[in-house]
């Protein structure tokens, strides 16, 4: 698609991810919203069909930062894996969209995810899967978030990576500076991330904007030395898109009103 | 009498697993030595994935593995299986149902000499709480066996816990089909109807002929599969015998004695006494020291139901 295409996709996502919050009264705007560019810029690339969602060669993803449930329900919807009918359904009983995505409930869906740190292990798993089996037009994207990275198995999961020499896997991190406590660096700083995955056998690729689709893009198309998995620390916004919401960590898990969704609404039209 | 861990049994069927099924990859932890996965990656190198001494990591990546259409199985001692990697297993692998094999050493106080740090008393408890979790817990090296190869023909995620110690491996009468969550009757008797798992089976057998001479005629019944388990067997001699005792080498809290109770409460009007390690943590010693600490072996099991039944 062309970039005018994906930033009208990513408005839309961005405007239902607000929908979705606001009808259920709970969810997670801010660090769905900060990830809407990275989502639909890899699911934009991703061989996947929605015709054939257990496809054996299609593509992987693991939103490794599950609570970003509305931003990946957004984006599989636009690719026909989620009728937009169910929106109205999220965080319900008995929906499919359930608070954080949940694999058996949604084809499409490659994992499980929520409780933080272990999507990427799981990533990994799924690379050296395509590796053993010989699949080598599989590729697997995982999406982490940067406080999540605190999380000690991440990186046994990156040196794993780098051991199994999964050229094949792309970590995505979305670096938006913000967890729930406040900023990362006041709970438990990262210090240099690049260097720390570089050090860990990456080939990183940093993005200063992680709403700019064409770098998004750069970096996803980029070629790797063989044998090396790729990172893409991308330099996100929180809450990107509605001013009221950007850069707070209060809204991190917290759903907009009427009033607000109306005004975030205005702001996203287009 | 032969004796064979149930751990080295495993480790052996993986390769005659792996001969006949291309999907089957093992996944172990720095331990491929204690656990006996090291005979699967001798035969097959490229199916063997080391995770290294990241247990968390080694189950998710089987997670993963799982759903490119591959059937791993993965080990550790029980103790950081079931225990440092609990909840990668309850939310990585049960909740999407996927289809991973976690095979678990080292379980119980039998380990010995290593102490009650390696000695997990708590993992059938843990796994069986799992919604959708089966549960194996093999009584000698033929099961071990035999469930290895029924995990894999199985579909969806299990645990099976597997012992350190080398133990008896039955013969004639005593050696019963596998099926899974179908329990197997040993010893058919009409007082005291006695469940058990895992090495403490043999136990059971030996209290039982122990019984017999004081005239207490008792059944023994090997629940292999402590989930889904064999109710309507459970069931049935409950209630032909009327005094259940149930033998694990595990805490008594959430083991096979509540699983059995289970079955029974509410349903069966019989006595219930659960034998095993009571609340206590294990400890260093001689396998058969600690087990007789713990009051885990056929004289002491024998004395212990007799108590109950007066
Ligand atoms: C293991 C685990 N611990 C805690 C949580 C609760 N939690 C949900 S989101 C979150 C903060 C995540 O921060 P980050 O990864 O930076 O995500 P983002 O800011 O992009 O939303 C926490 C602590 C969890 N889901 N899983």
């Amino acid at each position: 698609m062309s970039t005018a295409q994906l930033a009208a996709t990513c408005k839309q996502v961005r405007r239902d991810i607000i929908n979705m919050t606001a009808n259920a009264g709970s969810g997670h705007p801010g660090g769905s919203l900060s990830a809407v560019e990275l989502m639909v810029s890899v699911f934009d690339r991703m061989r996947i069909d929605a015709k054939k969602p257990h496809d054996e060669n299609r593509d992987r993803f693991v939103l490794s930062k599950g609570h970003s449930a509305p931003c990946y329900y957004a984006v599989l919807a636009h690719h026909g894996f989620i009728d937009r009918a169910e929106y109205a359904n999220f965080r319900q009983l008995h929906s499919i969209l359930q608070g954080h995505p949940d694999a058996k409930k949604i084809p499409g869906i490659d994992a499980s995810t929520g409780s933080l740190g272990q999507g990427c292990s799981i990533a990994v798993g799924m690379a050296l899967g395509a590796k053993h089996r010989g699949m080598s037009d599989v590729k697997v994207y995982t999406l982490l978030g940067d406080g999540e990275m605190q999380e000690g198995q991440i990186w046994e999961a990156c040196m794993a990576a780098a051991h199994y020499k999964l050229d094949n896997l792309t970590v995505i991190v979305d670096n938006n500076g913000l967890q729930i406590d406040g900023r990362n660096d006041e709970v438990m700083s990262l210090g240099d991330l690049a260097a720390k995955m570089r050090a860990f056998g990456f080939e990183v690729f940093e993005l200063a904007d992680g709403h700019d689709l064409d770098a998004i893009a750069a970096a996803l198309d980029a070629a790797v030395p063989a044998g090396k998995p790729k990172c893409i620390i991308a330099h996100t916004v929180k809450g990107k898109g509605v001013s009221f919401m950007e850069n707070q960590v209060g809204w991190h898990g917290k759903a907009p009103n009427e009033e607000q969704r109306a005004q975030a609404l205005k702001e996203l039209e287009g | 009498m032969e004796k064979i861990a149930t751990r080295e049994a495993y480790g052996k069927a993986l390769v005659e697993l792996g001969a006949q099924d291309a999907r089957v990859v093992v996944l172990d932890a720095d331990l491929a030595g204690a656990t006996q996965t090291k005979i699967f990656k001798a035969a097959y190198p490229d199916r063997f994935y080391n995770a290294g001494i990241a247990e968390a990591n080694m189950v998710n990546m089987a997670a993963g593995l799982s759903t490119m259409g591959l059937v791993p199985f993965c080990s550790s001692f029980a103790m950081f299986a079931a225990g440092r990697a609990y909840e990668q297993i309850r939310n990585s692998v049960a909740y999407p149902r996927f289809n991973v094999k976690v095979c678990a050493t080292h379980a119980g106080v039998s380990v010995g000499e290593d102490g009650g740090s390696h000695q997990c008393i708590e993992d059938i408890a843990l796994m069986r709480a799992i919604p959708g979790m089966t549960v194996i817990v093999p009584a000698d090296a033929n099961e071990a066996r035999a469930a290895t190869f029924a995990l894999a023909e199985f579909e969806g995620p299990a645990y099976m816990r597997l012992a350190r110690l080398a133990t008896p491996v039955f013969e004639g009468d005593m050696v019963k089909p596998f099926e899974l969550g179908k329990a197997n009757v040993l010893r058919e008797g009409k007082d005291v109807a006695v469940f058990a798992c895992g090495l403490m089976v043999s136990e059971a057998l030996e209290a039982a002929k122990i019984l017999a001479a004081d005239g207490i005629d008792a059944a023994v019944i090997n629940i292999h599969t402590i989930k889904p388990i064999d109710s309507e067997c459970v069931m049935k001699y409950a209630k032909q015998c009327g005094h259940v005792v149930t033998v694990e080498e595990h805490s008594t809290i959430g083991g096979l004695g509540d699983a059995v109770a289970d079955v029974l409460m509410g349903k069966v009007n019989c006595s219930f006494k659960k034998i095993g390690v009571e609340d206590r943590f294990g400890q260093s010693g001689k396998a058969a020291d600690v087990l007789r600490e713990y009051g885990l072996t056929a004289d002491q099991i024998a004395e212990n139901i007799k108590a109950s039944l007066s």
